[in-house]
């Protein structure tokens, strides 16, 4: 069950021709796709593209009618190998992706793919997380392209363009049996805007068809020679096709300017904040007319000379707008120019930056450099052509730093991303802090997953994260340890979701055919939650898609671990304390394996909360817990906050005059996971913290003890009142009559 | 609406929103498109999730053209600095960050940003006061915007049942920036269908705050923020057993210190008894009587507070009486918003340990056990494990009267004896300061007492670093600067729990031991 449904948003896939589709970026893909005739889908999910493979999710009903297959992958490099349907069918399939991290689990499957060529159109549609936001290392799904020599869609970030560019995708794909990546940036992808619809459309072929016809064609496998033809094959056949199939169909843009002497060529997923870099220099306006000509890349591999040379002839300088590096249109570029003997000047990462988010300012300030080095006159006179003028303050070349200037750092604090409130994975971290007091610090391996949110503040936990499901591979050199008599041993964390990707081979196993020494802790909180709680093999819900409650224990020992610890509480610190200083201090050798089990409180809150509410209405006995600091016992040393992090836990003002410092303070989002007063209690910090409950519709039974209890302490709270009135300098509060 | 002619340029809005994450940034975005989208107008918004959907910060950005038939205007995906009409900021410090990245403009920029804080782990994890300061960053956004409006959003959402997208939309309609009426703004809550009464009633107060351009909030200095005023002091004392020490306080000490010593009196009679009352302004008296009224009297100030903070340490019988008080109860019972007949409860979670045992038997007892370390360790044992007691009960609150009645023998115990010569020793050093002619570092070595507090570890620590302290002042007595320079060693103490900050500071100025 993952965390956003999008029940709502999928019926307007069922929207006849010609409506007008106004939604997120991702939706507008999946609408294309059945648009376009496809037959398959799947993919893996991650940002940016989580929510593209949620919508499929969520729109089974409408593929089914349709007769398309979907399913949710196991890993990228599953989805790509699914691609090998549409190898000798002519099917369409799609996959998706979040790139360039899926790219690389993936590639293996690409390449071959990509060697034996296909019959049916297959799309790759890959997130690409790049710049500002991303949660990876910053590297472009461009060199993908080509070392595998697939062609790359770029498409202008609307609607519009992007649903155009699947459509055309799978043409391509087809017109040069080859699979076509189609990127998408990750604004692209939450990119809420509108495009015309187009009809949905039954596969013509479908995958019935395939299984009761089926085909061979050993030259389409890799296999020596077979594999030597297909080089010759990209070269001589595939590439001509897709340079012809480009032109013809004018997949890349042209736009016209009057400083022809001049040019911009970019990416098309650049094009709209390179068209506002103009507009705020005046050498454009809002609706795409600009000054310089342009040409628009919405195929960004590979590039055709004809075009290139086409747009460069004639010209003085010709300025490249590639975001990241190495610059590989650049290099191809100038390549192609001096080929020709072109003599334009080329620019690109002289003008703009080598690395990092191209921001509309970035690109302002690069064309701007660009202009006066080539062209100073288009800031000098009055603009020719009527050009609009901004609403509130009128632009110049110029006008560039902020007026005020930027707070000294120190005035706002950082807020980096966390673990939510109710986390289960918060108290297995507060554990091995707890634990490291005793036993020393010792060398962990992350992973990817909400748990990698432990090597932030206040954890500082985790040394280097390489990759998902990684976590316990990247302690393999660690397990040298034993060899060399060392005395601590490596910890590796590794989420459910990593785990079944691929950490049960490359991690476990391993780590049990190569004798490690290490601790291993799975997270496992029923769902692939760091990429919007999507259901995995282990997840203890039922799914009536697919099958789920497939333990991780079992898949384990399957695997030959002896020595486990299944924790089916992570809130119970003093166990998991325990299970991780009995797993850090056994001398028993091989792998030893804890798993934390919890579910992901994000879900469970989403899956509980409406059940209570309905109980509640319902005036069955419902029970509501809270957690909460009493103030005056609360030192204000916020020791509790610097093994929790809760964002629930937070500083109030102590109400006492003699306390300067700010108290703790649990706020109204606490879910009663009861992590801080664990804590409080593992770590003998203070016993400020208290869980309260309140019984709605109690038994009788219940009600009666209540009572009888509630009149005797009554009678005891206000003689000690008295007794306290009799020394007391202030009024002491009126409390109400209770019962 | 008219379509724009082609010689006027169409009128857009570049609005960015900064939030965090699950303070349903999205909803409002969606609201904004939806208004924009309903009247005929172009509408784009673009986010950037990643982990930023984790209570880190996010922004959204929407851009808004008014209607341009046969002509498809081509808009950014990101806010430009220079370039924001609008920034609604979801929380202060995010208002602040958005200054910080140009994206609030003098000539240009309409602010709405809720005043309330969300603290980050950053400000929450320093032993002290970390708190970033809201007055400096609202002062700010003031600077830099065209014009500001600030109020605390969240507080009023909730007053109204709703959630701050709702307050936040509100204002931007009062605002009356966008060409869209009031009734439009409603008119999208009640498309979206969820919730919609409660959004309203938030929707409406907000605006009707925009629309009257409401004064600023004040907004303390973190300092202040977090601390309360003393009382003042009471004509009549609520019991007449204190009425002599109300009328000792007015007759023997300066007026600018009889509110604290009210404070401070109340503490440590409500702590103890009468006769510790007595005791406290036993102790205070010689630091007020050598007080020059120097720097507003500072010396039986901080005398009047410091001395209280010392003689009511915190122990178990402490803890045990102010979780048993019915006041407390009633607390509680608000806060979890139990009806007066709901069955309602609580459980406490303490983990006492063998010293705090020991603490609270007589000295006598307690140095008897320590010469018994197999006895002492099988105590050790029984005694050292969490417990949770549930305090409505009639067991769990018999229990917690038990421990808070050995009030009566606190007077006796080691725990005692050790505070009070603790307590001793340091006032003997103020003492020396004071005859030593530096009434200043006098000052600053009764404010150092903020560092002992707690249980435990903490405790520990405090007291540790209080020595520390103590001992560093001994070594800057009689050398100019010595109260700045302790004063400086003290913050630096409450800074982080690792003490690294007092450690740079102590080697800074040579006094490192």
């Amino acid at each position: 069950m993952a965390e956003r449904s999008f029940a709502a948003e999928v019926e307007q896939l069922r929207v006849p021709a010609g409506s007008t589709f106004s939604g997120e970026g991702i939706l507008a893909v999946t609408k294309a796709l059945l648009e376009a005739g496809v037959g398959y889908v799947t993919g893996y999910q991650g940002s940016p593209i989580s929510h593209l493979m949620d919508v499929l999710a969520d729109a089974q009903p409408i593929l089914q009618e349709l007769g398309v297959y979907f399913e949710p992958a196991a890993s990228e490099a599953a989805a790509a190998a699914a691609l090998s349907a549409s190898v000798n069918y002519p099917v369409r399939g799609a996959v998706t992706w979040k790139s360039t991290v899926g790219t690389n689990v993936a590639s293996d499957a690409l390449a071959n793919l990509a060697s034996g060529g296909v019959t049916g159109g297959a799309l790759i549609i890959v997130g690409e997380d790049y710049g500002e936001g991303s949660s990876i290392m910053q590297e472009r799904t461009h060199a993908f392209a080509m070392k595998s020599q697939m062609w790359l869609l770029d498409p202008k970030p609307n609607l519009t363009d992007i649903v155009q560019a699947v459509h055309d995708g799978f043409a391509l794909s087809e017109a040069t049996h080859t699979p076509v990546m189609l990127q998408l940036r990750i604004r692209s992808c939450h990119l809420h805007g509108s495009f015309i619809t187009r009809e949905n459309r039954r596969p013509a072929f479908t995958l019935k068809d395939a299984l009761e016809n089926p085909q061979r064609d050993v030259n389409r496998i890799v296999l020596p020679p077979a594999s030597f033809l297909h080089e010759r094959e990209k070269i001589e056949q595939r590439w001509p096709a897709a340079v012809r199939h480009i032109t013809e169909q004018q997949l890349n843009d042209f736009v016209d300017g009057e400083l022809d002497h001049l040019g911009i060529i970019l990416l098309g997923g650049l094009y709209n904040n390179v068209q506002r870099a103009l507009q705020l220099l005046e050498q454009g306006d809002l609706f795409g007319h600009s000054r310089v000509p342009l040409y628009v890349l919405n195929v960004a591999y590979p590039l055709v000379d004809s075009e290139v040379l086409r747009f460069c002839r004639g010209k003085r300088a010709v300025l490249v707008v590639e975001e990241g590096q190495p610059d590989y249109h650049a290099q191809n570029l100038q390549q192609i120019l001096s080929r020709h003997g072109i003599t334009t000047q080329l620019h690109g990462k002289d003008l703009l930056p080598m690395g990092g988010d191209y921001t509309v300012a970035t690109l302002r300030d690069g064309i701007a450099a660009f202009l006066r080095q080539h062209h100073p006159a288009a800031f000098a006179a009055p603009v020719a052509v009527a050009l609009p003028t901004p609403l509130l303050r009128a632009p110049s070349a110029t006008a560039a730093a902020p007026a005020s200037p930027p707070p000294a750092p120190s005035l706002l604090p950082p807020r980096p991303p966390g673990l939510c409130v109710g986390c289960p994975e918060r108290p297995i971290f507060s554990s091995l802090k707890l634990v490291e007091r005793e036993l020393g610090t010792h060398h962990v391996s992350a992973d990817i997953g909400c748990h990698l949110f432990s090597i932030m503040p206040p954890f500082n936990l985790g040394a280097t994260t390489m990759g998902y499901g990684l976590g316990a591979s990247s302690a393999s050199a660690f397990a040298a340890g034993r060899q060399l008599g060392a005395g601590k041993k490596a910890i590796a964390f590794m989420g459910d979701g990593g785990f079944w990707h691929n950490g049960l081979t490359s991690g476990i196993a391993n780590a049990v055919f190569n004798r490690h020494d290490n601790v291993f802790v799975i997270v496992d909180n029923n769902y692939s939650a760091a990429t919007g709680g999507q259901d995995i093999p282990s997840s203890r819900a039922l799914n009536p898609q697919r099958s789920t409650q497939h333990p991780i224990e079992q898949a384990v020992r399957g695997v030959g671990v002896t020595w486990l610890r299944t924790l089916t509480r992570t809130y119970d610190v003093a166990a998991m304390r325990a299970a991780l200083r009995e797993a850090l201090t056994s001398r028993e050798p091989g792998p030893k394996v804890v798993i934390a089990q919890s579910e992901c409180m994000l879900n469970r809150q989403r899956r509980e909360k409406p059940q209570r509410a309905k109980a509640l209405k319902a005036g069955q006995r419902v029970v509501k817990e809270r957690f909460g600091v009493d103030a005056a016992v609360c030192s204000g040393d916020h020791a509790c906050m610097r093994v929790s992090g809760c964002p629930s836990l937070t500083l109030a003002p102590s109400g006492d005059a003699l306390k300067p410092d700010p108290v703790a303070h649990v706020d109204e989002h606490c879910v009663a996971c009861g992590h801080c007063g664990e804590v409080a209690d593992a770590a003998v910090l203070c016993p400020s913290f208290y869980k309260a409950h309140t019984v709605h519709h109690p038994s009788r039974w219940e009600r009666w003890r209540a009572r009888t209890s509630g009149a005797v302490v009554a009678w005891l709270q206000a003689r000690e009142q008295r007794s306290r009135a009799r020394r007391a300098l202030y009024p002491l509060p009126q409390t109400p009559p209770l019962r | 609406m008219t379509p724009q002619s082609d010689k006027r340029p169409p009128r857009q809005f570049n609005i960015a929103v900064l939030a965090l994450g699950g303070q349903g940034g999205g909803v409002l975005v969606d609201w904004i498109v939806n208004l924009a989208e309903h009247a005929g107008w172009t509408a784009q918004s673009t986010s950037v999730a990643g982990v930023a959907q984790r209570t880190g910060a996010t922004v959204y950005y929407i851009e808004l053209v008014e209607p341009t038939p046969g002509r498809t205007p081509v808009l950014a995906q990101m806010a430009v600095p220079g370039q924001v009409d609008v920034l609604l900021a979801a929380e202060l410090m995010e208002a602040g960050r958005a200054v910080e990245r140009g994206f609030v403009t003098p000539e240009r920029t309409l602010v709405v940003a809720s005043s309330h804080r969300t603290y980050a782990v950053q400000e929450k994890m320093v032993p002290g006061n970390g708190v970033a300061d809201s007055a400096a960053v609202l002062a700010l956004v003031q600077r830099s915007a065209r014009r500001l409006v600030a109020a605390d959003l969240q507080a009023l959402a909730v007053q109204h049942g709703s959630v701050i997208s709702a307050s936040l939309f509100g204002a931007l309609a009062g605002a009356g920036v966008l060409p869209f009426a009031q009734a439009d703004f409603e008119a999208v809550v009640q498309r979206s269908g969820v919730g919609v009464q409660p959004s309203l009633a938030a929707l409406r107060a907000a605006a009707e705050l925009a629309a009257r351009d409401a004064a600023l909030p004040t907004l303390p200095a973190p300092a202040a923020a977090m601390q309360q005023p003393a009382r003042p002091l009471p004509e009549r004392a609520a019991a007449p057993a204190l009425q002599n020490l109300l009328d000792r306080i007015r007759r023997d000490f300066p007026r600018p210190a009889w509110d604290w010593l009210g404070e401070g009196l109340a503490r440590v009679t409500d702590w103890q008894d009468t006769a510790y009352g007595a005791e406290y302004l036993d102790r205070v008296a010689p630091l007020a009587a050598a007080d020059t009224g120097a720097d507003g009297h500072a010396l039986s100030i901080e005398a009047a507070r410091w001395v209280a903070v010392a003689m009511s340490y915190d122990d178990v019988i402490r803890v045990a009486a102010l979780k048993t008080r019915a006041e407390r109860s009633a607390r509680l019972r608000a806060e979890v918003g139990a009806s007066a007949d709901a069955v309602f409860g609580s459980e406490e979670y303490f983990h006492p340990r063998l010293e705090e045992a020991l603490g609270t038997l007589p000295r006598a007892l307690a140095d008897w056990l320590d010469a018994r370390p197999a006895l002492r360790q099988a105590v050790a044992d029984r005694l050292d494990r969490g417990r949770r007691i549930q305090s409505h009960s009639l067991r769990g609150h018999l229990m917690l009267r038990g421990v808070a009645g050995l009030r009566r023998w606190r007077r006796g115990s080691r725990r005692h004896a050790q505070e009070m010569a603790h307590l001793q020793a340091w006032l003997q050093q103020v003492q020396q300061a004071l005859a030593g002619g530096d009434p200043a570092l006098a000052v600053e070595l009764l404010r150092c007492r903020r560092l002992v507090k707690g249980y435990s570890d903490t405790h520990a620590r405090g007291s540790s670093r209080f020595d520390q302290l103590m001992g560093a002042a001994r070594r800057l007595s009689g050398r100019p600067q010595a109260a700045a320079r302790l004063a400086q060693l003290r913050e630096a103490a409450l800074r982080d729990a690792e003490g690294q900050a007092l450690r740079q500071a102590l080697q800074a100025m040579d006094l490192a031991a």
